[in-house]
């Protein structure tokens, strides 16, 4: 059944249309000044043209955290899409453990992102952390605060603690709905371990799935709070990610060109996946939409 | 017999006795490492809290000597302790309200009818839960010093509406979606004016959903640190942010930080434990 057209509709839109615009529009408005112009105090605004584009676009500082961000998000999802997976198909589907499996799986989501990354500050240090201290006793040269590659580790690893349960919880809630019949099914046809999962359960788990791997990439793609608290985009630069820099340039700074430049270039790219998440995802309603039609009538 | 643990090859019979005699079990192992690999961590904050600032820097050791609450009690008798956590309740609970309010009639907008580009303010929408909250601390600060809101709860209440009200209203249409359209031609068909119809009728039948939303905007205030910091300096200081200057200060008192993270955890896992059913299909938008 079709949606009936009603322009009337904006009335109901109306409020969260003049909220988000009071609290996004207005903001980013003054974010594209600040892009275009140049100042020397006062209040005094000059026409920079497209000049810290520019520089910024040459600069390797932005290149180089840039890279870091990619780097970090791809090695987010590689982790954290196969754990979260492999940790729903193990979840119990009934009984008892359910509900204590999914509270407490879902506890590292709650947690203030500064209180998580003070509990990885406190478990990674090597004096008085667990992890740092049976590291040290083992004779592994770990030491996050003077270490590159150390702090890369911890803040990935924190990383996954922090979220790969998202990934579980979503992709359990897409097995839940499958029925028991089609196990049965499989049972009576002798398909495989693998097939089961192939041809049952991946289908099943597709949706979510795809919503928890644009979820994950976006939040971390604009990570900021957990390791600036870990390490505070250091040892020197090694774990300054996009927002780190970001945050660094606008307010320790206080380069206003330079960071409004920045930050456009930075919303451009999320505005680039937001788009290609949103496409797929309306088409994916759109066939689930055609097929429960069709099977209806 | 077979909803206990997934089926594998092999004849009905085969089956049960390996799931029962080789798959569980691993199933199981996977589980506790994971759940053991989660709450190690917090554990350790835990004992940290228990442990005087000397036993944690003088000797190490997995449980408390002698566990003290002296670390809880100075946070719960200093108040620049324990007004962090009544500002962000303040301001979470503000926000909560604000969200959920606007966000009910327009995801029954966005659920129910097309209109005039209807789909390019979703898309909208939608990049504002997906905006990095760095771009928006700077003039953030500046918008809300300039109209007089800068250090009050209400300024971090709007702010966070910038990706909670998208959020809001992504649960709240994707739970709509599931209640069939003929209840609201057969209410206006009754008589019932929209308002009527919304508040007796709808607002109930999708009750689960405005827990969600109102949770999902409960949680993602609570956690959230950039904004809050950037827009309060002292009456409205959340505690997150009394938590990361009394690290850059002092860096010393490890026990009583510890102590004010457990306490943070606290209020999500209490209110997780009411929505335990509906969390993984909140984290889906509604959309499972």
């Amino acid at each position: 059944m079709e949606k009936p057209l009603n322009n009337k509709a904006w009335f109901l839109v109306l409020p969260v249309f003049v909220l988000v615009a009071f609290s996004a529009l207005l903001p980013l408005m003054t974010v594209v000044n600040y892009a275009f112009q140049d100042t020397f105090g006062n209040n005094q605004f000059f026409w920079a043209g497209t000049d810290w584009f520019e520089k910024l676009l040459h600069s390797d500082r932005f290149g180089e955290a840039l890279i870091r961000q990619v780097l970090f998000s791809g090695l987010i999802l590689a982790i954290e899409v196969p754990l979260g997976i492999a940790v729903a198909l193990c979840m119990p589907r009934k009984g008892l453990w359910v509900p204590v499996c999914l509270v407490l799986m879902a506890l590292p989501l709650l947690i203030p992102w500064n209180v998580v990354g003070t509990i990885w500050q406190i478990f990674g240090r090597v004096d008085i952390g667990l992890l740092g201290h049976v590291l040290y006793s083992l004779g592994i040269d770990y030491n996050y605060t003077q270490d590159p590659l150390s702090a890369w580790i911890t803040v990935v690893v924190m990383d996954v603690w922090h979220w790969t349960s998202l990934v579980a919880l979503l992709c359990y809630a897409g097995l839940q709905s499958i029925p028991d019949a089609f196990y049965q099914a499989a049972r009576i046809d002798g398909a495989s371990r693998w097939s089961v999962f192939r041809h049952i359960q991946l289908p099943k788990m597709d949706r979510v799935l795809l919503i928890a791997v644009l979820l994950r990439f976006m939040d971390s793609f604009m990570i900021y709070t957990e390791p600036f608290v870990v390490t505070g985009g250091g040892p020197g630069n090694s774990t300054t990610f996009l927002s780190i820099d970001l945050v660094k340039l606008a307010i320790g700074q206080f380069d206003l060109g330079p960071a409004a430049a920045m930050s456009l270039i930075y919303f451009l790219i999320i505005l680039l996946m937001s788009w290609v998440f949103y496409t797929v995802m309306t088409k994916q309603d759109e066939q689930d939409q055609n097929r429960k039609t069709g099977g209806g009538e | 017999m077979s909803s206990t643990s997934m089926p594998e090859t092999g004849t009905p019979s085969e089956t049960t006795l390996r799931t029962r005699g080789r798959g569980f079990p691993v199933k199981a192992l996977v589980i506790v490492v994971y759940l053991v690999f989660l709450l190690l961590p917090i554990y350790w904050l835990l004992t940290m809290a228990l442990k005087t600032n000397q036993e944690i820097l003088s000797t190490f050791n997995l449980f408390p000597d002698n566990p003290t609450l002296a670390n809880f009690t100075v946070i719960l008798t200093d108040p620049a302790w324990y007004m962090g956590y009544v500002n962000s309740t303040i301001y979470v609970v503000l926000n909560t309200l604000i969200s959920v309010t606007v966000a009910l009639p327009a995801a029954y907008a966005f659920s129910r009818y097309r209109f005039m580009g209807d789909k390019h303010l979703f898309f909208w929408l939608l990049t504002n839960r997906m905006a990095p909250p760095a771009v928006f601390a700077l003039p953030f600060f500046q918008l809300y010093s300039s109209i007089g809101l800068f250090d009050t709860s209400l300024a971090v209440a709007l702010a966070h509406c910038l990706f909670n009200v998208p959020l809001a209203v992504w649960i709240l249409e994707g739970f709509m979606g599931g209640v069939p359209r003929e209840i609201d031609e057969t209410a206006y068909i009754d008589g019932y004016s929209f308002p009527r119809f919304f508040t007796r009728i709808f607002m109930p039948l999708i009750a689960p959903g405005i827990g969600v939303a109102a949770f999902f905007c409960f949680m993602f205030s609570w956690v959230e640190l950039l904004l809050a910091r950037t827009l309060t300096s002292v009456d409205a200081k959340p505690i997150s942010a009394t938590m990361t200057r009394t690290v850059s200060a002092s860096g010393l008192d490890w026990g009583v930080l510890a102590a004010a993270g457990i306490l943070t955890i606290i209020p999500g896992a209490l209110v997780i434990y009411f929505v335990r059913n509906y969390i993984a299909k909140g984290f889906a938008l509604g959309r499972v």
